[in-house]
């Protein structure tokens, strides 16, 4: 016969003082590790829903990443011509050369300078990427010394504003307009024309890359193999996802370093947790034994206290998640260690970060009841009774 | 029996709750002074004695692109220099790609590598020894002894960023303290071996002759090569190295905020156990105010029980610190932990105060309560 839950709960309303302490602390590591958690998941988002699947992305052959050199632009009308590319608006091959390079900027804050991506295009650049949407002005034009930033990018450094000019390269440039890439690796770039860029850094008749747009996926496919193994190109094709997707490991020290405080908090948690059961424990002593003189069983007891903890410790996940719900979307950057540029992310809570979040409790509120309740049903019914 | 004795008696009068509290208090506190290392490290340790004198000029964007050679003599020229020599990462793979073998392995100019790495301990004709063979290399004594190499031992490398193979000679063993780990052998014989790499260094790594000169030397090297193709950024070698740290984020905030967040666990746990302790004994609050106890007197007892009960945890956890720390620098499982990092005295004992801080703070309110117990209904109580 199993004891009814809502004999916790009236336990836990009880003793509000102390429940409300216990569910805090157990909070507070919630709290830590959801920020953790939310960080990597902002990071992953930033790199996973950056690619399109039908892009291909070409680089020069053992070049692992568009800053690493790039290949001679006699190359790019080869490319153009393979089959399985799909037509851009105006009935031409939806391809696009690019030259990346890092600019430093200075922090709008004044808290030092930052590494920011520089991306010249060429018009069907805009085309490959339409979950890039424009929110403000108007796209850069072909041959005019004009850039878009994304919408980051001008809230984190100053002159990003549309009207402003940016100083990079061998001149100003002007900002025309400012797009959202909604949280993906875009989200850190400044677009502009690939002809002018190229002559202000001195890397005419090159592109650091190319993107091929594929009718479906799986010509996307063939179309990867074809620029690989064609040995006169001597260029690399990789599907965009998968090479966003490689980027993802720029987290890993924060990933460590989330590990290793998220289990020190929580064994301080589990014993803080064991502290109040016991107490609860040794409170209910006479009441535990009447319940055992009613007939209720000791496995019944234990699951009770262990059930006890675990709602204790759900209250302290369910606060940890609400302290942390207001930094949902807040930004900040980590460099990428692909790119050398910083790249831009937002905290995001999602509801798997959440479930985490839930199950990392209730793991601490597992450990921290099971011995008060391990106790609590192992008491003796008489000498408890008197006491 | 005296007042200490008293207090030390009642915070061990409940043994299973004085342990949880104090082992819960513990971890956070073991968390709090591994943070508080973390930030002196990277923060507030200058470093090396030396390093205060080195500057490092790296590319302006990263530490990935190359800088030219003529940048060499062209740093040699600036007033302040005593001497430059050129560095490269070749990589930190050995044998194979388990962690746990992986040490730092870089090329330099070894006729000028001494004057700018004067901290590095090593025997003289050793040194002679390294300079005059091409393929020689010098190396740590603490990685001498983890992979039982000796003089005249042949090593074959591998790198992730260069194409090539090299074996090399060791002909001389460094000491210094902290260890830093690392194999170092001449650029030529790289440059010998990888065609384009020809012709280029990493970094250049300075030695001025104050630690006066670092700032206007950095500065005065950045403007010379203002308009060169490659842009440069010079600075100390403390802040190169902590711009490795900044790379990852707002790290400050970060160590911040997971303090913030551990000191207020500790006064909640802290708090709770005194609460729930001092309710336990509301008959014999009444019972020593009847015997005479003054509310002061009382008040101090229950505050002092507090203080005694997170210093304990308190040095637990310091402990706990120092040893995680120490077996984390010298462990070879952990990578990239600073090999300087250390719990020092002051650290120890901001730790502690932390610790007595909360727990005097954690004692006040339940303490005070305690103390203005009314003492006929404190006798009545049944608790």
């Amino acid at each position: 016969m199993a004891i009814p839950i809502s004999y916790n709960i009236r336990n836990l309303k009880l003793r509000k003082g102390l429940t409300v302490m216990t569910a805090l602390g157990i909070a507070l590591t919630v709290t830590t590790a959801i920020f953790l958690m939310a960080l990597l998941a902002g990071l992953q988002r930033a790199f996973v829903s950056s690619g399109n699947s039908n892009n291909v992305l070409v680089l020069r052959k053992g070049s692992e990443a568009e800053l690493s050199g790039g290949f001679d632009a006699s190359l790019f009308p080869t490319l153009k011509v393979l089959p399985g590319i799909a037509k851009d608006s105006h009935g031409e091959p939806m391809v696009s050369g690019e030259w990346v390079v890092v600019i430093v900027l200075p922090r709008k804050d004044g808290t030092g300078e930052v590494n920011v991506t520089v991306r010249g295009m060429m018009p069907d650049g805009l085309e490959l990427r339409p979950s890039a949407k424009l929110i403000e002005g108007r796209w850069f034009q072909t041959g005019q010394r004009e850039v878009v930033v994304s919408k980051s990018i001008r809230s984190r450094f100053s002159h990003a504003n549309i009207g402003d000019t940016m100083e990079f390269g061998k001149g100003s440039w002007k900002v025309v307009g400012v797009f959202d890439a909604g949280g993906s690796a875009y989200e850190s770039e400044i677009w502009c024309d690939v002809n002018q860029m190229s002559a202000d850094f001195d890397r005419q008749g090159g592109f650091s890359s190319a993107y091929l747009r594929a009718t479906d996926a799986i010509a996307a496919d063939a179309l990867k193999n074809r620029v690989s193994d064609d040995q006169r190109l001597k260029l690399e094709g990789v599907l965009e996802t998968d090479y966003y997707a490689k980027q993802t490991s720029s987290g890993a020290p924060i990933k460590y370093i989330g590990i290793v405080v998220a289990i020190i908090m929580a064994i301080g948690s589990s014993f803080a947790a064991m502290n109040t059961m016991y107490a609860a424990v040794a409170y209910r002593g006479r009441e535990i034994a009447t319940l055992r003189v009613l007939g209720f069983s000791r496995p019944s007891i234990l699951t009770s206290f262990v059930l006890e903890s675990l709602l204790l410790a759900l209250l302290g996940a369910v606060a940890g998640i609400l302290l942390m719900l207001p930094f949902n979307g807040m930004q900040t950057g980590t460099s990428n260690a692909v790119t050398f540029s910083e790249v831009v992310f937002s905290l995001q809570i999602t509801p798997r970060v959440a479930l985490y979040a839930i199950v990392f409790a209730l793991l601490m509120g597992f450990f921290g009841g099971l011995f008060p309740a391990w106790h609590a049903a192992r008491q003796n019914i008489l000498a408890a009774l008197r006491g | 029996m005296t007042l200490g004795g008293f207090v030390v008696r009642n915070t061990f009068r409940n043994k299973r709750r004085s342990l949880l509290t104090m082992l819960s208090i513990s971890f956070s506190l073991l968390l709090l002074t591994l943070m508080m290392s973390i930030w002196r490290t990277f923060y507030i340790d200058s470093g090396p004695p030396d390093s205060a004198k080195r500057l490092i000029t790296r590319d302006r964007v990263s530490l990935a692109f190359f800088l030219p050679a003529y940048y060499r003599d062209k740093i040699r020229s600036v007033p302040g220099v005593v001497a430059v020599v050129p560095m490269t990462y070749f990589g930190n793979v050995y044998k194979d790609d388990r962690s746990t073998n992986s040490f730092a392995q870089v090329v330099t100019d070894p006729d000028e590598y001494p004057k700018v790495a004067a901290d590095k301990i090593v025997a003289p004709d050793q040194l002679l020894a390294w300079q005059r063979d091409r393929t020689g290399a010098m190396v740590d004594i603490e990685l001498a002894k983890k992979f039982g190499w000796k003089i005249g031992d042949h090593l074959t490398l591998q790198s992730p960023y260069f194409p090539v193979h090299p074996e090399v000679t060791i002909r001389a063993i460094y000491t210094i303290d902290p260890p830093v780990r690392s194999l170092i052998f001449n650029t030529k014989y790289l440059e010998e071996s990888v065609d384009w790499f020809k012709g280029q260094a990493g970094w250049y790594l300075i030695q001025v002759a104050s630690p006066s000169d670092v700032a206007p030397v950095s500065k005065a090297v950045d403007e010379m090569f203002h308009n060169a193709p490659q842009r440069t950024k010079t600075e100390s070698q403390q802040a190169f190295q902590l711009s490795f740290v900044s790379s990852l984020g707002n790290v400050k905030a970060f160590i911040l905020g997971i303090c913030g967040a551990v000191v207020f666990a500790i006064l909640l746990v802290s708090g709770n156990t005194m609460a729930m302790s001092i309710r336990a004994r509301t008959r014999e609050v009444a019972v020593l105010k009847t015997l005479g106890f003054t509310r002061q007197r009382v008040l101090s007892m229950f505050v002092g029980e507090a203080i005694s009960l997170a210093l304990a945890g308190g040095i637990l956890g310091v402990l706990g610190a120092t040893l995680l720390i120490r077996w984390l620098t010298h462990s070879p499982v952990a990578i990239g932990v600073p090999a300087g990092m250390k719990v020092t005295i002051p650290t120890m004992l901001a730790s502690l105060l932390v610790a007595a801080t909360v727990g005097f703070i954690s004692g006040c309110l339940p303490a005070y309560n305690a103390s203005r117990t009314n003492i006929v209904e404190g006798l009545r109580h049944i608790g």
